[in-house]
């Protein structure tokens, strides 16, 4: 009875999620409801999750529920912790969800609602969660090995190597392009700019409460500090209507990049955790609090989605950014369907919470298909505006002019129409001089949630306060990934040159630490400065760039899960693993080769530092011809590295299966667990 | 009822371990030490190594 009815259950999900899948990709040239995404995507997790992940975990990993764990067997209180599953859930999320699943597919969206949604679809289920769950799974097999480790041991000393590198580049390569975002965010906004500078007061005061007052009460200051930020964004529209007010906090792009540059470097070299903490903890709270909120919000107010399913910009002509739909949209949309950086955070500090093996299905695999779910709703807040409005905001003015009569009118001859009046009133509605131009994702997802949440929350008047809520959200953390990820990276250097050099590798030596924060400030202020000066807005060139790199490490994250694989005998399944990967090769390595080489200006960085060489010399010039040599450089490299890890791997797969070499891998020996039941 | 009581409280400490509180209550039982502002000072130094070397994803 009970498997009869699991049958028709299941039956009626696979039927639901292929008419939603079908309702997405056959509609054509009429709006459809954002439910039938949210349809879509519910049916493909639940059916992913129940049958694909079940056949993972049972026929390749063969979970094993009785092997006892690292935070069982090393427990100390501190790293190693047995944690209930829940628990674990919760903080890997925590941990995966940033701004990518948000700004990728609001990016992508420039071909319409159908690419992007299809490959976080696909992408999560069939590579994304999977990459998550065996990393995991494989970590806590190996006392809680980070990647890089079990890269080196398991392919060899350049698989370590490479996925240093790879991670070295892409700290750098992401922390300018996110501060590139906060930076079109806050640009020649008062209110935006004010909201976020209040943040370090109402950081500081939180960090007093949690030192004087009420040591360690995190959850209660940080509901407080929410509070405060509520009544900073509420304070921001009289400083932005005050004239004298609104000069002290209106800046040029060039004047905060520098100030961004400042703030990581005093994050990274001084300790100032009374500011730092605090903020990340009042980060997190929002991030937390915002997803849910728009979850609720979009399922409770199922909006209609007006951008078509495809539009004209497949062919490669996107003024978002340039570059065909293969495989450009599959390198912009990184996090919400598969990203290298996952496998970072699945072998850090997760396995080392882990009460049991079976679980690393449900908080591998599970917390992947919600960072999904919320490219999801970032790709449903996109498409919610009018196209036209959409591709207003997100058009750099390299590509469509500045003049709000000229951006209408080049907008309007694409088939999008929109009025310079219309994105005045808009401008208006949301309390900003103007949205044009206002490139890199966050705006135009702001103005998607405001949109979406003004309709039912306090209405058009409170539209402007909803936009500035998004704003804050997002800058707010994409500064504590800035100051993060500019520590982190200054510790792996530091590490590194301590091999050369003892003191260098000192974490509290302060020449070392002045010395390696300037140099991770200096590299990714490099490349935020030079988006900050790109005619064509930055996000052309450096989303790309990213967007290889984070999928490149995802590259050498399924290298590893493949070999451990093929040497736990279990080769006849390893296309799990090596179906993905060869997407991923296939769609970097198509980017990489169009990024370098590719004759169009737009798209290819030596065509253009060529057609800027051929054409009339500014100030400017030369700068920008470095730029894009140097960008192909580093895609070159990062190329070239993930070929030597594949090449390595490659020789160990085929050596395994023609039994000229030994499939020794590295596990941890096996111990029962003491556990009682109840924690499984 | 018991379900969602046991809900709530899984999901309270799900938040109290993503906001280190739960930490916090760890270092007090390990130290033996009683929460204070002294007691916070020493746990944020013994933290925060830990903590800044974690990534957090884009």
């Amino acid at each position: 009875m009970n498997k009869t009815l699991g049958i028709l259950g299941w039956g009626a999900v696979a039927l639901l999620g292929a008419v939603a899948v079908a309702v997405i990709a056959v509609r054509r040239g009429e709006p459809i409801n954002a439910l039938w995404l949210v349809a879509a995507a519910a049916c493909c997790y639940a059916l992913g999750y129940r049958f694909y992940s079940k056949f993972i975990a049972v026929k390749i990993l063969a979970l094993d529920g009785l092997r006892a764990t690292p935070a069982e067997r090393l427990e100390n209180g501190r790293d190693f912790l047995v944690t209930n599953k829940w628990v674990v859930f919760g903080h890997h999320f925590a941990a995966i969800a940033g701004p990518g699943p948000l700004v990728g597919p609001v990016l992508a969206a420039q071909f319409g609602y159908l690419p992007g949604t299809m490959w976080v679809l696909a992408g999560a289920v069939f590579a994304g969660c999977v990459q998550d769950f065996v990393i995991l799974l494989f970590s806590v097999r190996r006392d809680g090995k980070s990647l890089t480790e079990m890269a080196k041991d398991e392919i060899g000393r350049v698989g370590g190597f490479v996925a240093y590198a790879a991670v070295i580049s892409i700290l750098i390569i992401l922390l300018g392009v996110v501060a590139l975002i906060v930076v079109n965010a806050l640009k020649s906004s008062p209110w935006a700019t004010f909201t976020i500078a209040m943040t370090i007061p109402i950081a500081l005061l939180m960090g007093v409460y949690l030192r004087r007052i009420r040591p360690g009460k995190v959850l209660e200051v940080s509901a407080l500090g929410f509070v405060l930020v509520l009544a900073a964004i509420w304070g921001g529209q009289y400083v932005s209507q005050n004239v004298e007010l609104a000069r002290w906090f209106t800046f040029s792009a060039p004047m905060l990049a520098i100030l961004i540059m400042v703030y990581g470097f005093a994050a990274s070299a001084v300790p100032v955790w009374l500011l730092l903490a605090p903020r990340d903890y009042l980060s997190t709270f929002v991030k937390l609090g915002t997803i849910a909120l728009l979850a609720v919000g979009i399922v409770a107010l199922h909006p209609t989605l007006h951008m078509p399913a495809l539009t004209r910009f497949v062919d490669g002509t996107g003024p978002v950014f340039a570059g065909k739909i293969f495989p450009f949209a599959f390198i912009t949309i990184a996090c919400g369907a598969i990203s290298g950086f996952h496998a970072l955070i699945s072998s850090g500090t997760t396995p080392k919470l882990i009460a049991r093996e079976t679980q690393t299905r449900m908080v591998g695999y599970g917390a992947m298909m919600c960072e999904s779910a919320v490219a999801v709703m970032a790709i449903i807040a996109a498409c919610v505006m009018q196209p036209g409005v959409y591709f207003a905001i997100n058009s750099p003015a390299g590509v469509v002019g500045e003049a709000p009569a000229t951006v209408a009118a080049t907008i309007s001859s694409w088939g999008f129409p929109v009025t310079a009046a219309d994105m005045q009133a808009l401008a208006h509605a949301v309390g900003e001089q103007t949205l044009f131009n206002r490139t890199g994702g966050a705006p135009a997802f702001a103005v998607g949630m405001a949109h979406i949440f003004s309709h039912s929350l306090g209405g058009e008047t409170l539209m402007a306060l909803w936009y500035h809520f998004a704003i804050m959200f997002e800058a707010l953390f994409i500064l504590t990934i800035l100051d993060a990820g500019t520590r982190v990276a200054r510790f792996m250097v530091q590490d590194a040159l301590g091999h050369v050099y003892k003191p260098l590798g000192r974490t509290s030596w302060y020449p070392s630490i002045l010395a390696t924060s300037a140099l991770i400030v200096a590299s990714w202020g490099y490349f935020l400065w030079q988006g900050v000066k790109d005619p064509l807005g930055g996000i052309n060139s450096l989303w790309p760039l990213f967007g290889i790199s984070n999928q490149l490490l995802a590259t050498v994250a399924l290298c590893v899960a493949t070999t451990i694989i093929i040497k736990m005998h279990r080769a006849k399944y390893a296309a799990v693993t090596l179906v993905p990967l060869a997407w991923l090769v296939a769609v970097t390595f198509t980017a990489s080769w169009h990024k370098m080489f590719d004759p169009n200006p737009r798209v290819g960085f030596l065509s253009q530092a060529q057609a800027l060489a051929a054409g009339p010399a500014t100030s400017a010039t030369a700068r920008l011809i470095f730029n894009n040599r140097l960008d192909a450089a580093v895609t070159g490299i990062l190329v070239v590295m993930v070929t030597l890890v594949l090449v390595e791997s490659g020789r160990q797969w085929l050596g395994i299966l023609q039994g000229t070499r030994e499939a020794r891998i590295k596990e941890s020996p096996f111990v029962r667990t003491q556990l009682a039941e109840e924690q499984g | 009822m018991k379900r969602i009581i046991s809900s709530g409280r899984t999901f309270m400490a799900m938040l109290r371990e993503i906001f280190d509180e739960a930490a916090y209550a760890r270092f007090l039982d390990r130290a033996g030490m009683a929460s204070s502002s002294e007691a916070y000072a020493a746990f944020r130094r013994e933290f925060e190594e830990a903590k800044v070397r974690r990534p957090k994803c884009c």
